[in-house]
């Protein structure tokens, strides 16, 4: 696919193709997808399970607390969670960073062992 | 019209204009006009993308939705907040690791395809006039109620103001602009929410327990079924409105002008924390104008509720305090515009005629003069389409937007990302599907035919039964993209593989 591929990239092409192959670059996708899939499932799944809910069902339409319905609870919920979930985001990623940065040292190593 | 408004409202303009002044000085190439030259921090950038964000339509089109229709009203605020998990988890890093200012750049970091470009770029703007259209038409009712000025008057000082900030500051003066009405907007609904919160005893029960006899509505006010009685339509705004966010150019432009993906990261995170925040207030907005002001005066200034927060501001805080928030909703505005202006003009500049016509080849002084030509083309377009719709009814314009920001633009940045298989083909297939779909839906449905007269740009019997096809039209886009790829055989697993380790890593990034 010479064709498609950017001009004078083909070199940088092989490299990156080594990179995807590496140890370090699998472990790096394969913590991620650990992460995130599992993640992405959860948010997304409360978050449409929610209006299914409300209109569905009456199940969120009693009284939680005080004057306060099930409803409200559940939406505020949603609030907290975005909040938890982009916080632990901010954690994984300070990891997700430092394994790139292996990825990255060792290809420009390699680089320059090759020159 | 009294003095404070008039004053207040030369204030933001005078104090606009210096940032304009500031911000042309820094403002020489193509990079600095479209990415402030990357050089935003994680917190600027932060209320930037709120800044961008909580356009009219949240700040006083949720308060309204609030004040009239409860819970329902309440609805918005949580799918606008939880979509930045999506823009989180799946977007905004790999975007800001592929693209350089456009995401047309990003899609075609994997397919050197003209007609992909121009596909992108032609969805960008798109979407760009629509929610212009809707923000201009917004604005002009707006200012014409809060300012005592006419329709036609009112667009034009908007335009004109949105036309100067990006035209001489780029997106320095943008994203200043957005910074400073971002914090306008916190503090005048912070204040509004503890003058509300007062009336109650600042006791959160009391206040459920006076809304339950508070409105006309009585105890259905609290529950969901006052606005959204169709469930599949409320699944459907609410799939909308978490997935568009994702898709909507003037956001996903907001993250070329960090360093990197991990100041991209934390640029989110505070615009998580910021919009939360503001959304949490928005029921105390809503209650408070249900409350104090009442659904009758509410109605009485503008059907769909848009008065509800200047008006609560005058019954709590009196004129000044309205004046207040009247000067901040005119910042908000002007702010929205015009980065909308600024990704129109991206597309149109950097996208077709940068990359397509002149190849990448263009010099510098073409790219910039290109930038402006744009920029002012974008924006006289959207003024003289807004002076002629005046009288049209265009809410649903937003909707449309973010229904083709989910259906055609978020399939092709997954796939991109994500998947080895994809080629040329499906990226056309899933632009054009989710285009196309979102168009022919909207067009067929209540939103644009409603048998109510006046309701709707068209009187008669709906042909589609939901307000927002989003339901419909992002699986549209998806199954597009995965037929597309599968009839085309072609494959291209070395550029997959450049794409999976920038995108993942930020490795050799394009630098802004």
């Amino acid at each position: 696919m010479g064709k498609t591929g950017q001009k004078g990239n083909s070199k940088k092409g092989e490299n990156f193709e080594k990179i995807v192959q590496s140890s370090q670059f699998r472990e790096l996708m394969a913590a991620k997808k650990k992460f995130l899939v599992p993640s992405i499932i959860v948010f997304l799944g409360l978050y449409l399970l929610f209006p299914i809910l409300i209109s569905y069902t009456n199940a969120l339409d009693n009284a939680a607390i005080g004057d306060i319905s099930w409803a409200w609870v559940y939406a505020l919920l949603l609030f907290v969670m975005t909040w938890i979930m982009a916080t632990i985001y901010m954690k994984k990623s300070a990891l997700f960073d430092r394994m790139a940065e292996k990825v990255w040292k060792e290809d420009e190593s390699e680089r320059r062992e090759a020159k | 019209m009294n003095m404070t408004v008039v004053v207040l409202f030369l204030l933001i303009v005078a104090m606009t204009l210096a940032i304009t002044y500031y911000a042309a000085k820094r403002t020489n190439t193509a990079n600095e006009f479209y990415t402030a030259g990357g050089g935003l921090t994680g917190w600027q950038n932060g209320l930037a993308i709120a800044g961008d964000y909580l356009s009219a339509a949240s700040f006083l089109g949720i308060a309204g939705a609030i004040a009239l229709s409860g819970f329902d009203g309440f609805l918005f605020s949580i799918g606008y907040l939880v979509a930045y998990l999506v823009v989180l988890f799946i977007v905004a890093e790999p975007l800001r690791n592929l693209g350089k200012y456009t995401l047309a750049d990003m899609i075609n970091s994997r397919f050197d395809a003209k007609k992909v470009r121009g596909t992108a770029a032609l969805n960008t703007i798109t979407i760009v006039i629509f929610y212009m259209i809707a923000q201009l038409v917004g604005a002009g009712a707006l200012i014409k109620l809060l300012f005592g000025i006419d329709y036609w008057l009112a667009v034009l000082i908007v335009g004109i103001m949105m036309t100067i900030y990006v035209l001489f500051g780029g997106m320095t003066a943008t994203s200043w602009v957005q910074i400073i009405k971002a914090v306008l907007l916190m503090l005048g609904t912070i204040i509004i929410s503890f003058l509300v919160l007062s009336r109650f005893n600042f006791n959160i029960f009391e206040m459920f327990t006076t809304m339950k006899t508070a409105t006309p509505l009585g105890e259905a006010y609290l529950n969901p079924g006052v606005k959204y009685k169709v469930p599949l339509d409320t699944l459907s705004l609410m799939i909308a409105l978490v997935f568009g966010t994702a898709g909507l150019p003037h956001i996903l432009m907001r993250f070329f002008t960090v360093r990197d993906a991990k100041t991209a990261r934390s640029s989110v995170i505070w615009a998580t924390w910021i919009v939360g925040i503001f959304y949490v207030m928005t029921i105390f907005l809503g209650f408070g104008a249900a409350a104090f002001v009442g659904a009758d005066i509410i109605q009485a200034s503008n059907a769909a509720g848009n008065m509800a927060a200047p008006l609560l501001a005058k019954v709590l805080g009196g004129d000044i305090l309205m004046s207040f928030v009247s000067a901040v909703a005119f910042a908000t505005i002007l702010a929205v515009v015009a980065g909308l202006v600024l990704s129109g003009a991206s597309a149109f500049a950097h996208d077709i005629y940068g990359q397509i016509i002149k190849k990448g080849k263009a010099t510098e002084k073409e790219q910039m003069l290109a930038a402006k030509y744009a920029s002012l083309g974008v924006s006289v377009f959207s003024i003289l389409l807004a002076l002629f719709a005046q009288n049209l009814n265009v809410a649903f314009l937003v909707s449309l937007a973010f229904c083709v920001a989910a259906s055609a633009n978020l399939p092709v940045i997954v796939f991109t990302i994500y998947w080895k298989r994809f080629n040329t083909t499906g990226a056309m297939t899933g632009m054009i599907a989710g285009l196309v779909s979102s168009l022919i839906l909207v067009a067929i449905s209540p939103s644009v035919i409603s048998p109510v007269e006046g309701a709707a740009l068209f009187t008669g019997n709906p042909i589609f039964p939901l307000t927002n096809p989003a339901l419909l039209s992002v699986p549209i886009g998806f199954i597009g993209s995965i037929i597309g790829t599968l009839v085309s055989s072609k494959q291209d697993a070395k550029r997959y593989a450049e794409v999976k380790v920038k995108a993942n890593t930020g490795y050799r990034a394009p630098l802004s």
